[in-house]
Formats: structure tokens, C-alpha cells, sequence
């Protein structure tokens, strides 16, 4: 009897492993980024092309670095979360837009609520590669001396705002 | 209106599959012949309903529904017709649609074909397919609905996924899920073979041409995925190891072990325990598949498809169904008897040592694929594990299989004689050497790796040539079907495996920049860029390059490789040109513009007898298709009659 159990016990272990994994996220990859500086850049501004915006600009404050782009699907499964947390005014988020069409950004901003402070466009990438974007959307937390704390890769949702980036915000906005 | 009908009809389906799935199996462990009787009628309902609900869906489509949500995902008016069409299955919830229509599909096909089979076996049978259909229907109803809606409507769709825009993945789907889903037939016949607790030569015989045909499937839907990949993702590379490829190979794997472990229990009455075992397996890991493309658990080029919440319901089915199969395994098992004895020497030891091989080869696929969620769920980090990790364990494991394939059918049942097999096997050992030294050297370049791949090749093709010249002598005109679908298989085999070797050991690869005019060689062949200029396509615009391939100064074809940008999702597309021929593919795609003067990156790759590795393939499942047409499968079975006395349950 005992042996053909066997693949009785195997496969409960397997299913055991598989639920865990079901609450691991797979994209979650450790950014080497967190606990270095923030990589300088300055970039024209989304609305304002005559504008600069640099990531030095924000010294001083605890802010978010949003990477997100008009042709990504999955930015528009975050963006609500986005515009009700700007709302709030609890802290600053600077948009990244990343390979991107003025154009189109401007048009889905429009359409969708801006949440953000404002956006930086960088149209061909250049900073995305300093920061290791590799799949849009992304979130950056950084503090007030300019120093990556978190990084959070995919969608944004309710809950890991509030488990996870606001508790952090509020710890170093102290 | 339409999709209304749909889910209407869809929660039918599931209530019928409900009576299916119940009456029945009560029916035949309380001999109500009556309640036996409904699972023919149920099944075949069952299945129409679902069409219905399906062709409700594919409607919406048509139409450009975009107030059906899914509709409104997943398409768009600037396509094309026919992805309209497929793109009903190109999304979650159409895809499990697609799933539960195979399903009662083959539930269908065993209640109209199963004439000559006890009335008790068909009940039982159908009723765990429709057990199983319960499951994935309530999964549909309650998290994955096709049908809901979405107020306001949209005003145009989002389009679908143009990676999925392509003739292949039209058919790509399809018949992968009729493979998967078709290993349900072979699980449904074994649980039903536990239940009964009548193991035997019958119910094998029963159970062969579903489990054939299954894998037949599967083996063409996995030959097309890997040639879509090869022609559509522009890296000319024809398996990545992906954990969803991976998905599809575990079950295939299991399956052929199956499918051999099958012709012993029929045979010879032996490994019942077995083969019952890889029944579920093959199902099982079937289901597995379903579960890591769907939840989203490992990350890989498919993870559009994925979505965590869903994962826990998959997961539970996947509990349900496989953890009480194999509790009722464990419970009956014991008391299955032996099959007869058998020598050291014989089809049976060869047919052993085939399954334990193809069984370790799926565990060590499963260990790779699950390897990087095991490390993560202990919390020692995150890896990915790569073709270097499947190719050094896959391989060792392969070549001995390889081996055995010619030396197998020639082994006879019970006992075989070592001396007359080697007599037999003289000259194909002389061949295959031969074609270890000279195909190499022919083909450029002596390698270890090559001269192996070219020896199994030519030890396959040439013993079994051998052995059906062997039969026609003989009189091979009363060969049964199956005789000849082995040989066709293993010869497949034999084709695949060739171009396998020679695609690897002799490809070519060139990355470079190129402007109108630059010239590129590969493989003895010229490609002159003519130029690249921008293109409309009905929802893309495209830069379409046109090449000049030419050998020794003689032109043979332009080429056109595409760039696309699809208008919907943004998303860059490379359709890359092949001029496919019968020793070699010359393939160009296009890289990236690189400057103002109009230079772009182009890929160009040389593949010597790279098409060998789908007509293999083709090869394998048409030898599958002819021995499900083997005679003795359609004849009324004159010993069922008999079983019950020698039923050693």
C-alpha cells in the first residue's frame, strides 16, 4: 500500500511549492539600484518642451519616478491608482515617459487623469538603460538625499501602495 | 442578444455536465441501467452546447461586439477577418472556452465510437470527462465569464496581441489544446479502469487509439509552435526552453511513454500499475501546463497571458482532480496482479527501459521549469534556469532512447534472441558508422556533436527501412496499420533528429549593418539589400525590406523582410523573410533602424536542414494517425465477454 502512495505524497509537496508560488511575483527581480544614488539625467518636460527637468531638481524631497509609456497595457491597469493617490498630495510623482510619442502621451494623459507632479519624457530610452527599466511600468522610490530606497516593478495596486510605498514614504519623510 | 445565448448556453453545458458527470458513475456502481444510458445523450449535449456558446462567442467577434468586454480586449475593427476569428482564443477566457469545447469534443467522439465497448466502461468514462468538464466550466462561469459585458460599450477594441496576428497561431492553439485535452480520454479510461478495479488487456485496447491520437495532436501542436517561433520572434531559433514550451513538451513526454507503456499492458498484460500511473500523469501534467500558462506563477515570452487571481481556482482544480486520481490509485493499485514474466532480453525489458528514459527525461524538464518557483518559495532568491541547464541534462538521457528505438522492434515478446538481433542490426551498425565519419566531413566540419547526431539518424531511418524490407518479404500486405505507423514514426524520428543535428552544428549567423546596396554573405549565398521602403497594412505600417539572394552571381528570389508597428498597442513586429528549401532555409530579419542615411540592423542566418525538424515531427504524428486506424481497434470486442472471470480485481 505504502509505495503507491508515493505519487499521492509528491504531488501534494508540488501543489504546496505551487501555492506558494502563486504568492511570489516572478517580475519582482532585486534592483542592484537600491541603496546607490539615483542616476542623474535632464530631460525635456512632457508638457513643456522648452522646459528641463533633472532628477537633481528634487533634492531635498522624498519623491516617486513613475516609468510608464502610452503603449504599455499594463500602465493602464495602474494608472487609476495613480490619479487617486496624487490626489492625495501625500508626495511628489515625476513621470518618466519612456520610448514614447509626445503626441500620444499628451492624448492618453488627457484622456486618463494626470497624476502627475510632471513628466519627463525620454523618448529614446537613454535613461530608462541608467535606471535598468526592463518592463514598463516601474516605480522608484527616492529619498531626500537622492538615494534609490525601492524599487517596484509592474502595476502598481492598492495594496502594495499601502503595504508597501507608503510606509516606506512616510518613514523617510520624517 | 448573442452573447447572452452564449452564456446561457454555457451554464447549460455546465448543468449538463453536472448530469454527466454524476448519474452515470452512481448508474454503473448501482447497475441503474437507465442512469448508465443518459451518459451517451449527455455527453453529445453537452458538447453541442458548448459549439453553440463557442459559435456565440466567435459571433460577437465577427461583429465587433466591443460591449462583450473580452470582445473589446482582444480585437478591433481594423483586423483582419480571420484573426477576428482566432482571436476568440486568444485571450484567457476564450482559451479556456476553447478547452472545454475540445474536451466535450473527445467526450463526443468516445460516445459515438465506443459501440463495441461495455456499457459500463462508456458510463464511467464519459462521467469523469464530464467531471472534469465541471471543473473547468465553473472555473469560466465564476472567474473567467467570455460573455461579460461592458457598459458603456467600448467604442473600439484594444486589438489583439499582434505577437498573435500570424497564419500559425491560428491553428497553433487548437491543436495544441486538442493534444492536451485529448490526454483526458487516456486519464478518463484509466480512473474508470481504478474505479471498476478492472485492470486489463481490454481496457488497454480501448484506451490506445485515444492516447495515439491525443499525442498526435500534441505532436503537431508543439511542431507548429516551434515554427511559428522560428519565422515570428525573428531569432531563428526553434525551441527556447521556455517554461510554457516546457508546458507542452512534459505531457508530450509522458505521453509517448504512455503510448508504449500502453502496447505491453495490451500485449502482455504487464506494468498495469503503470501505465494506469502515466495515464494520469500525462493528464495531469497536461493540466500543470494549463496551470503555469495561466497563472502567471513563471515568468516567459507568454506571460501576456497570465493573471495571478486566477491561479489559486487552476490550482485547486489541479488539487482536486489529480489528488483524488491518484488517491484512488494508491487504494486500488495494490491489488492489481502482475503481468506474466518475461526475460532479460525482450520487447518488454526494451519497452522498460523506453519509459523509464522518456520518464526521467519529463522529470528532468519539470525539475528545470519549476526549479527557479522552488528556489523562490524557499527563499534562497531568484534564478532562471536555461537551454544549458535542458541541453546537458536532456541530451544523456535522449541518446540511449535513440539508441534503442531501432533495436526495440526487432526484440520479440517474452524472450528475445540477442544473436539474431544482432544479425539484423549488422548492417544498420556499418551504416550509421559510416555516416558519423562522412556526413560531417561532407557538410564542412567533423564534430563529435554532429557525428553523434548524424550516426543515431542514420541507426534509426536505416533499421527501420531494414525491418519493414524484412516484413515485405514476408508478405507485408497483410501488415496491420499499426505496424506501418511505427515504422513512419520512428523514422519521423529519424528525420528530426538529422535535422536537429545539422541546423546546430552548421548554422550560420550574421548580425550587421547594412545600407542600400551592402552586400551580406552566409552559406555560400549573397543578399543585396535593394532598399527598404514604408508600407500600409490594414492595422499596421510596416518598413519593408526587399533583399536579393543570390548564389555564384545567379539570382534566385527577393526577399522581403517586415518591420510593423501595430497602431493599437505600439508594439514593433518582425516578420522575417525565409526562402525555405529542402537542405537549407536563408532567413533575414530586420533589426532596427540605426541613422538618418537610412542604415538599418539586419539578422541574416544560414540553416542548413532546419525544415527537417517539422517534417520529423510531421512525420511522428502522421505514423500516430495511421496506427490509430489500425483494424483491430474498430473490431467488436469478442473477448470482452470473457473478462469479467479473468478480472483479477
Amino acid at each position: 500500500m505504502k509505495r503507491f502512495l508515493l505519487p499521492l505524497a509528491a504531488f501534494a509537496v508540488l501543489v504546496g511549492f505551487l501555492a506558494i508560488g502563486l504568492t511570489r511575483d516572478p517580475r519582482d527581480v532585486p534592483s542592484p539600484l537600491v541603496g546607490k544614488p539615483a542616476p542623474a539625467f535632464t530631460l525635456p518636460q512632457l508638457h513643456d518642451a522648452g522646459k528641463s527637468f533633472s532628477a537633481a531638481d528634487m533634492k531635498g524631497r522624498v519623491w516617486l519616478l513613475n516609468v510608464w509609456a502610452s503603449w504599455c497595457v499594463a500602465c493602464r491597469e495602474e494608472h487609476p491608482v495613480l490619479v487617486e493617490f496624487a490626489r492625495t498630495g501625500q508626495v511628489p510623482i515625476i513621470g518618466l515617459d519612456y520610448k514614447d510619442k509626445v503626441a500620444d502621451a499628451r492624448q492618453w494623459l488627457d484622456k486618463l487623469g494626470n497624476p502627475y507632479t510632471l513628466t519627463a519624457v525620454d523618448a529614446d530610452g537613454r535613461v530608462g538603460i541608467d535606471y535598468g527599466v526592463y518592463g514598463v511600468p516601474e516605480t522608484y522610490v527616492i529619498d531626500k538625499q537622492g538615494i534609490i530606497r525601492m524599487k517596484h516593478t509592474g502595476p502598481i495596486t492598492p495594496e502594495s501602495l499601502n503595504k508597501k510605498i507608503l510606509p516606506l514614504v512616510a518613514e523617510l519623510s520624517r | 442578444m448573442t452573447p447572452e445565448l452564449g452564456h446561457f448556453a454555457l451554464i447549460l453545458a455546465f448543468v449538463t455536465a453536472l448530469m454527466q458527470g454524476v448519474l452515470p458513475l452512481i448508474g454503473a456502481q448501482r447497475r441503474r441501467t437507465q442512469w448508465i444510458a443518459l451518459a451517451r445523450p449527455a455527453a453529445q449535449t453537452h458538447f453541442l452546447l458548448l459549439a453553440f456558446s463557442f459559435a456565440c462567442l466567435a459571433q460577437s467577434f465577427l461583429a465587433n461586439d466591443f460591449s462583450v468586454a473580452y470582445v473589446a480586449q482582444n480585437s478591433n475593427t481594423q483586423l483582419p477577418a480571420i484573426y477576428r476569428f482566432a482571436a476568440v482564443w486568444g485571450g484567457h477566457e476564450g482559451s479556456l472556452l476553447l478547452w472545454v469545447l475540445m474536451l466535450s469534443g473527445w467526450g463526443a467522439a468516445v460516445s459515438v465510437t465506443s459501440r463495441q465497448l461495455p456499457e459500463v466502461m462508456v458510463a464511467r468514462v464519459l462521467a469523469v470527462l464530464g467531471l472534469v468538464s465541471i471543473g473547468m466550466l465553473a472555473f469560466i462561469l465564476f472567474t473567467s465569464n467570455p460573455f461579460a459585458r461592458l457598459l458603456p460599450a467600448a467604442a473600439e477594441g484594444r486589438d489583439l496581441n499582434p505577437l498573435l496576428q500570424d497564419p500559425g497561431l491560428v491553428f497553433h492553439p487548437p491543436m495544441l489544446y486538442m493534444g492536451y485535452v485529448g490526454f483526458a480520454v487516456a486519464f478518463a479510461f484509466a480512473v474508470a479502469a481504478l474505479i471498476s478495479g478492472r485492470l486489463d488487456a481490454a481496457w488497454a485496447r480501448w484506451s490506445r487509439p485515444w492516447t495515439t491520437a491525443a499525442w498526435c495532436f500534441l505532436t503537431i501542436g508543439i511542431a507548429m509552435g516551434s515554427w511559428w517561433a522560428y519565422y515570428e520572434l525573428g531569432w531563428g531559433g526553434w525551441w527556447f526552453w521556455d517554461p510554457v514550451e516546457n508546458a507542452s513538451f512534459m505531457p508530450w513526454l509522458a505521453g509517448t511513454a504512455l503510448i508504449h507503456s500502453l502496447a505491453i499492458t495490451e500485449k502482455r498484460g504487464a506494468f498495469k500499475n503503470w501505465t494506469v500511473l502515466l495515464a494520469i500523469a500525462a493528464f495531469s501534467l497536461s493540466l500543470l501546463g494549463t496551470f503555469l500558462v495561466r497563472s502567471g506563477v513563471l515568468t516567459s515570452v507568454h506571460a501576456f497571458a497570465s493573471d495571478p487571481s486566477r491561479g489559486v481556482f487552476i490550482l485547486i482544480l489541479l488539487g482536486v482532480v489529480i489528488g483524488s486520481s491518484l488517491t484512488l490509485f494508491a487504494w486500488r493499485a495494490p491489488r492489481v496482479s502482475a503481468g506474466g514474466a518475461f526475460a532479460l532480453v525482450s520487447r518488454e525489458t526494451m519497452l522498460l527501459i523506453n519509459n523509464v528514459l522518456l520518464v526521467v527525461a519529463t522529470g528532468s524538464v519539470l525539475l528545470g521549469t519549476l526549479y527557479p518557483l522552488l528556489i523562490d518559495a524557499l527563499g534562497l532568491g531568484k534564478l532562471s534556469v536555461g537551454p544549458p541547464y535542458f541541453n546537458t541534462v536532456f541530451v544523456p538521457v535522449m541518446v540511449p532512447l535513440l539508441l534503442l528505438i531501432a533495436v526495440g522492434p526487432l526484440a520479440r515478446w517474452k524472450h528475445a534472441d540477442l544473436r539474431d538481433m544482432a544479425r539484423r542490426l549488422r548492417l544498420s551498425f556499418v551504416l550509421a558508422l559510416l555516416a558519423g565519419i562522412i556526413l560531417p566531413q561532407l557538410m564542412g566540419r567533423w564534430t563529435p556533436m554532429t557525428a553523434l547526431g548524424c550516426l543515431l539518424a542514420v541507426w534509426i531511418a536505416s533499421s527501420t527501412v531494414f525491418q519493414i524490407v524484412e516484413r515485405l518479404k514476408i508478405g507485408g500486405g497483410n501488415a496491420p496499420a499499426s505496424f506501418w505507423g511505427m515504422h513512419l514514426a520512428h523514422f519521423g524520428i529519424a528525420v528530426f533528429v538529422l535535422g536537429v543535428t545539422l541546423v546546430g552544428g552548421y548554422q550560420e549567423e550574421k548580425d550587421v549593418r547594412m545600407q542600400t546596396g551592402d552586400v551580406v554573405s552566409v552559406g555560400g549565398y549573397q543578399l543585396r539589400l535593394l532598399g527598404i521602403s514604408a508600407a500600409p497594412g490594414p492595422n499596421y505600417r510596416a518598413s519593408v525590406g526587399e533583399f536579393e539572394l543570390s548564389k555564384n552571381g545567379r539570382v534566385l528570389k527577393t526577399l522581403h523582410p517586415e518591420k510593423r508597428q501595430y497602431f493599437s498597442s505600439q508594439m514593433p513586429m518582425t516578420e522575417a523573410a525565409i526562402d525555405a528549401g529542402l537542405t537549407r532555409d536563408i532567413y533575414v530579419s530586420l533589426g532596427e533602424p540605426l541613422d538618418q542615411q537610412g542604415a538599418w540592423s539586419v539578422r541574416v542566418y544560414f540553416k542548413p536542414f532546419v525544415d527537417w525538424i517539422w517534417g520529423g515531427c510531421l512525420l511522428m504524428a502522421a505514423g500516430g494517425f495511421l496506427a490509430v486506424l489500425d483494424r483491430r481497434y474498430r473490431l467488436r470486442v469478442k473477448v470482452a465477454a470473457s473478462v469479467p472471470a479473468s478480472a483479477t480485481a
